[in-house]
Order: C-alpha cells, then sequence, then structure tokens
C-alpha cells in the first residue's frame, strides 16, 4: 500500500518535471482568474525589486506588464511572486506562476528536461569583470595570480574556472556570498577583481566610493540570454508572451513611444496600422484584443522607453545599450514582422 | 583615658587608598601585578576602539539625510533606517494602508502586555486574545468596514516576523506537549509515531522543511490548486519547533518523581486528570528555562523563510540594501536589525526569568 503510493508519487513527480502531466489552457487559467500572475527576482535593482514604497520597479517586471497590458488591456492586471534562483522553475512547472520573467538565463537542458518554453529575450547579458584602474590592467588575459571575488555555487564561480583554466591563468577566489558585500569587499581592496554579469557589475560600479576609479573589462566570458519563460503545453500562451517582447522591440524600430502612440493610430504607415491594430488582423490571430500591442505601447511603453527607465544610461546602474541595441544600431534586438 | 582613645581609634576614618573609589579599584583591578596590566591593556584597548565607535555612530553620523548627502561623511548613515522605513516595516503593505498592521502590532503588544501580569490569567484573558486575534486578521486581511483586502503575498515585513513567531510558538506548544506524552505512551503505535515524527523533524534542518512546503509540496498538487505560501511556511515553523519542545517537555516529565504518579493513582485520577492537574504544572514549569530558549530559537528562525522569498524584515533590510543607492550602508542596517532582534528576545528572556521566580514554589 505505502510502496505503491510512493510509487506513484515518484511516477507523479518525474511526470511534473517531464513536463507531460502540465495541462494546456494556461490561457483560459488565465483569463478566467483574470490577473497574470508573474514570478520575479525580488533583489536586483533595475531588473525585479520592490522600491521604498513596495512597488515592483525593473526591466523585467515590466515585461509581465506589457504581458497583461496585451491580455487584459490592464497593465495593472498582474500579481508578483518574488522568486529565489532555486525555486523558479518549480514554481512554473506546479502552476504557481503562469510567467517567470526573472533574468533566466535559456539553456538547452533547461528548455528540454525542466519541460519549459523560453521566448524572445528581453535582455542580453553577459559575465565580465571590473578592476580597479590603478592595476593597469586592459584585458582579462593580464589577471594571472589575481584574486577575484565571486559568488559561491553559481554559474559565474564556474564560468571563471572554466576561462581561466582554457587560458592558463592562475587565480585564487575570494567566495562571499551576498552580492552587496562581495562588491564592499572588493572596493576595499581584499581581491583584484570583481566578476559578475555585466549588468551587475554597472550597478556595483555606481555605489563605488569613487566610480571613475574602476573599469570593466572588455572581455565577456558567458553568455547570459535571460528570457521569459512558460511552461510547455499551451502554444497560445507561449506566442503571446513571445509576441510581447517583440511588441515592445517591435514598437521601438518603428518609433512608435508610449508618447507618440496616440498621433501613430493616424499613421498612413500599413505596417504602422496593421501593428497598432488599426488594420485588424494580429490580435485575432494571436486571440487578444486587436488594441493589444496599443495597449503595451501606450501603457508600459517600447523596448528602448522600458530599458532606459529601468537600467538605461541616465539611471543608477548606467548600462550602455550595447548587444541591446536595436539591429539597425549594432545590436541583437530584431523583430519578425507583425503580419 | 585609655577607653577613650580606643574610642578615637575606632571613629577614626580607615586611609583613603583602602575605601571608596580608589578602594574598589586597588581592591579589584590593581590587586597584583597580573591584574594590573590586564587592566593596563583592557584600558587601552577600550580607547582604541570606544572612541571611534562613538563618532561612527554619533559625532560624524547622519540620520535623516538623502543617500547623496551619506557619501560625503565618515561616520554612520542612519538615514537609510528613516528614509526605508515604510518597506522595512511593511514590506508590500499597500501604502496609506500601513496604519493596519501597525495598530495590529500595537494590538498585539498591548495583549502580551496585559498577559505578562499573572492575576489577569483568568477565562477571560482567553476571550481577550480570541477577539484580539480576530480584530487583528481583520485588520490585516480587510474586507471588512471598507478596508481593502490585502492578499497574504502582501503581508511582509515586522509584522510577518512577527506573527510567523508568535503562531509558530502557540501552535507548536500544545502540539510540542502532545507528542512528548505520546512518547511516553505505553500504546506502542501512538509512541513509535511520536518518535518517528520527532526524530525526523529533528534530523533534518529548518531549511529542508521550509524547502519542501515551498517547493516540493505544490507538486504534488494538482495544477491550479495552490496552498497559501505563508501558511505553507508558517506551518512547517511549527511543526519544526513543536518536535524540539516535545523532547524539553519529556525532560521534564521525567524530573516528576513516580511518588506523584502513584498519588495520583491512588486517588483514582483518570490519566487526563492525573496529567492535567498533577503531572503537566509541575513538569511545565520545570522546563520553563529550556522552552524559552527554543521559543527565542524558533523567533529567530522565522528569518530563514528568506529563502523561500517570503519578505519579513531582514529580507526587506536585504532588499533595500540591493538598491545601488543604499547598498553601501549595510552594517547600519543590519545593526539596526540586530537591536530589533535583541528587544525582542531579551524581552522574552526576562519575562521567562520573572514567571520563574513566582513560579518557584520553594522545592
Amino acid at each position: 500500500m505505502k510502496i505503491t503510493r510512493l510509487i506513484a508519487l515518484v511516477a507523479a513527480i518525474s511526470l511534473l518535471i517531464g513536463g507531460l502531466a502540465v495541462a494546456g489552457k494556461d490561457f483560459d487559467a488565465v483569463k478566467k482568474k483574470g490577473y497574470l500572475q508573474a514570478g520575479v527576482n525580488g533583489g536586483v535593482f533595475g531588473f525585479g525589486m520592490p522600491d521604498a514604497k513596495g512597488v515592483w520597479k525593473g526591466l523585467d517586471v515590466d515585461t509581465a506588464r506589457a504581458i497583461a497590458a496585451a491580455i487584459f488591456g490592464d497593465a495593472d492586471k498582474v500579481k508578483f511572486t518574488p522568486l529565489t534562483a532555486q525555486q523558479r522553475f518549480t514554481a512554473l512547472q506546479s502552476g504557481e506562476i503562469d510567467v517567470l520573467t526573472r533574468n533566466a538565463t535559456r539553456t538547452l537542458s533547461r528548455e528540454t528536461q525542466l519541460g519549459l518554453n523560453f521566448v524572445t529575450v528581453n535582455y542580453y547579458d553577459g559575465q565580465g569583470f571590473m578592476v580597479a584602474k590603478k592595476l593597469g590592467v586592459k584585458s582579462a588575459k593580464e589577471l594571472d595570480g589575481a584574486t577575484i571575488c565571486v559568488l559561491p555555487g553559481t554559474t559565474t564561480e564556474q564560468n571563471v574556472a572554466d576561462y581561466f583554466r582554457n587560458n592558463k591563468i592562475k587565480w585564487k577566489p575570494v567566495v562571499i556570498e551576498s552580492t552587496t558585500e562581495l562588491a564592499k569587499t572588493f572596493f576595499a581592496g581584499r581581491c583584484d577583481v570583481l566578476t559578475s554579469d555585466a549588468s551587475q557589475l554597472a550597478g556595483a560600479r555606481s555605489v563605488a566610493p569613487k566610480p571613475e576609479d574602476y573599469v570593466i573589462l572588455p572581455e565577456i566570458i558567458s553568455k547570459e540570454p535571460l528570457a521569459p519563460v512558460v511552461r510547455h503545453g499551451d502554444d497560445q500562451f507561449r506566442d503571446i508572451v513571445d509576441f510581447t517582447v517583440l511588441a515592445m522591440i517591435n514598437a521601438e524600430e518603428l518609433g512608435i513611444t508610449s508618447k507618440n502612440v496616440d498621433a501613430m493610430l493616424k499613421s498612413k504607415d500599413p505596417v504602422v496600422q496593421r501593428f497598432l491594430g488599426v488594420t485588424a488582423g494580429n490580435g485575432a490571430a494571436l486571440g487578444l484584443d486587436e488594441k493589444w500591442a496599443y495597449n503595451i505601447v501606450k501603457q508600459v511603453g517600447n523596448y528602448g522607453e522600458v530599458f532606459e527607465r529601468n537600467v538605461g544610461p541616465n539611471t543608477t546602474l548606467g548600462i550602455e545599450r550595447g548587444l541591446n541595441a536595436l539591429w539597425t544600431a549594432g545590436g541583437l534586438m530584431y523583430s519578425p514582422p507583425f503580419k | 583615658m585609655i577607653t577613650g582613645s580606643n574610642t578615637d581609634a575606632a571613629q577614626m576614618k580607615p586611609p583613603l587608598r583602602n575605601i571608596g573609589v580608589i578602594g574598589w579599584l586597588r581592591e579589584n583591578l590593581f590587586n597584583n601585578l597580573f591584574n594590573s596590566l590586564l587592566t593596563l591593556v583592557t584600558i587601552y584597548g577600550l580607547w582604541l576602539f570606544v572612541p571611534p565607535l562613538i563618532r561612527w555612530v554619533f559625532i560624524d553620523s547622519l540620520w535623516f539625510s538623502s543617500a547623496e548627502a551619506c557619501r560625503d561623511i565618515e561616520g554612520a548613515c542612519w538615514s537609510i533606517i528613516p528614509n526605508n522605513v515604510s518597506f522595512i516595516f511593511f514590506g508590500f503593505f499597500p501604502e496609506g494602508q500601513q496604519w493596519r498592521p501597525l495598530t495590529a502590532m500595537l494590538l498585539l503588544f498591548a495583549l502580551v502586555f496585559y498577559s505578562k501580569n499573572r492575576k489577569h490569567w483568568r477565562q477571560s484573558l482567553a476571550i481577550y486574545w480570541l477577539l484580539g486575534l480576530i480584530v487583528m486578521g481583520g485588520l490585516m486581511h480587510g474586507g471588512v468596514f471598507g478596508m481593502p483586502v490585502v492578499e497574504t503575498a502582501q503581508w511582509s515585513g515586522f509584522p510577518l516576523t512577527l506573527m510567523l513567531a508568535l503562531f509558530g510558538m502557540v501552535g507548536a506548544y500544545p502540539l510540542g506537549v502532545l507528542l512528548a506524552l505520546g512518547r511516553r505512551s505505553k500504546l506502542i503505535g501512538i509512541k513509535s509515531l511520536c518518535v518517528v515524527y520527532i526524530e525526523l523533524i529533528r534530523g533534518v534542518p529548518l531549511i529542508s522543511l521550509l524547502f519542501m512546503s515551498s517547493v516540493m509540496f505544490p507538486l504534488f498538487l494538482p495544477e491550479g490548486v495552490s496552498f497559501d505560501k505563508v501558511l505553507r511556511a508558517q506551518v512547517a515553523i511549527i511543526l519544526f519547533a513543536a518536535a524540539y519542545i516535545a523532547e524539553v517537555v519529556r525532560g521534564g516529565l521525567q524530573a516528576i518523581p513516580a511518588g506523584q504518579y502513584e498519588a495520583a493513582n491512588a486517588l483514582g485520577l483518570s490519566y487526563a486528570k492525573t496529567m492535567r492537574l498533577i503531572v503537566l504544572p509541575q513538569a511545565l514549569k520545570i522546563v520553563i528555562p529550556p522552552s524559552v530558549g527554543i521559543l527565542i530559537s524558533a523567533f529567530k528562525d522565522t528569518s530563514l523563510v528568506v529563502i523561500i522569498a517570503l519578505y519579513d524584515v531582514l529580507k526587506t533590510t536585504k532588499v533595500t540594501l540591493s538598491n545601488p543607492q543604499w547598498m553601501g550602508y549595510s552594517s547600519e542596517a543590519y545593526l539596526f536589525l540586530a537591536v530589533l532582534y535583541f528587544v525582542c528576545c531579551y524581552a522574552m528572556t526576562s519575562y521567562s526569568r520573572r514567571l520563574e521566580k513566582e513560579l518557584h514554589a520553594g522545592h
């Protein structure tokens, strides 16, 4: 009796993890619920974090708002569940959340073994190095014998180890559990190098006693394409999430912003007309209101606006567009045609 | 005359160097070479350490400024607390509604304070608590008297810490007593069940229980069904603390001489009455110090809910520190938290000392 139960449980877990037992109709469930439940990071400034008043802010948070705007026509119909790195995928598999917008790196094993679908990337990150300017180091290859501050148990730690072994460079890790303490330790001079995702390095540098004394080296040693995630089983919902991200990029390509979107409704350009739903078609194809893309841009903004607002050069983080610029400006952000 | 001079000697004061402050110093701090050296080294150490600390904490510090102003000072930047006070204390509780958790907390303190006095331990106290809990629940959850509903997912900060700790203790204590009695039961089924439970729970860290409740448990449920996250953590804390309390209470039960049981039997008391009237009152009194120890550690353990992304007061502080503006002032924020935790824990220990004294029956 007990053993059969145990077997049943094990089978249930493996089915769930395999993604087979997950039912479709996620989209219907979301519509019925009346709001979107999004998993976010609770403590990364610029990506997903509550401000001093408890209001969620960040690039990932805005992406979730955009999805809500597309589905409900109201960017506020979203509830946020802060998740740790360990919880995030289980929360999605178990149906606790509908979509995960929590700087998750798309990898082959996550996509297949965890039974998840990553959609279009909303931020291209990569691991980099920061050093004090006075060391005179110009490249990571010159870091022989350096002590390096690194977070334990992340891919970050492994990436450094791999990179330095490949390049036959000796290094000594200084392992510290918390991001804030890590930065403090580095600025106190206890290690020569601070390594982390480039977006984090920018944030860390902004709090240095003298930010101009530190440089971020040009080498990016890992690829971290961060994308929203949904679970297997509902292609329609996957498409909606995917095209929400793409709509934000497309709006920037077309020069449509939250400020001029109303004026753009009168545009003669058939591409703009199709995009904003003046010419019907896209909305019905996705199973959404024809105004879905208009609502995203009007209430949340295009990708460029969201980037500038949360992480761009004028924020505390001060991150340049880089890989996250439009393809026309040398970046990787590229949207397929909306027709 | 001889007697007179004796009186003079008796009235004469002892030499100045043997009394007062100087006398005390000579007696205690400089009574031999080693102690004198030790005293000097300690004074030097304090001289090195204390003035800079006072400078850092009080003189060079800023209390109500912006983050930018803090960049230019050497001392502590306590401004991080007033600038973020509403998030640190109340987390996601919607702005403008934060008087609700505040009132609930004050009500809780008032109830605890009222219950401190043993004269108030009457049936009416239970009614007050019941009413208090209903009002507190109403305040936190809302939905009555025109207060908007605030879901448990938004309960965070200090009220969450207090709630997890208080209900953890209140829930765990009776369960622990039952487990202790069960472990001493002569019925083999009950006994082995209790032993297995206690050993199983004590054999794993609280973190693993919290993980089980937040990560594994939802996988067993049908899709779409999800239990409240706060409730899941609360249950995990209760289950965990109960196992420890059970062992402490069992220690108390074993300290009761067999004569007490025999006397109760001789009077013809039933098992329930023996326990309720004779054994447990004595046993629970004996175990006040270790029980309070467990309660205190349970209170501090609530901060572990950080790892399942519940925003207790430690997590809200950490989130504040993730903001680049305030990232550099972790020492100040953590010191503030340490004081907060210390005040709570010290209140518990001092109350338990008083209770021990009052309940001391003199045997």
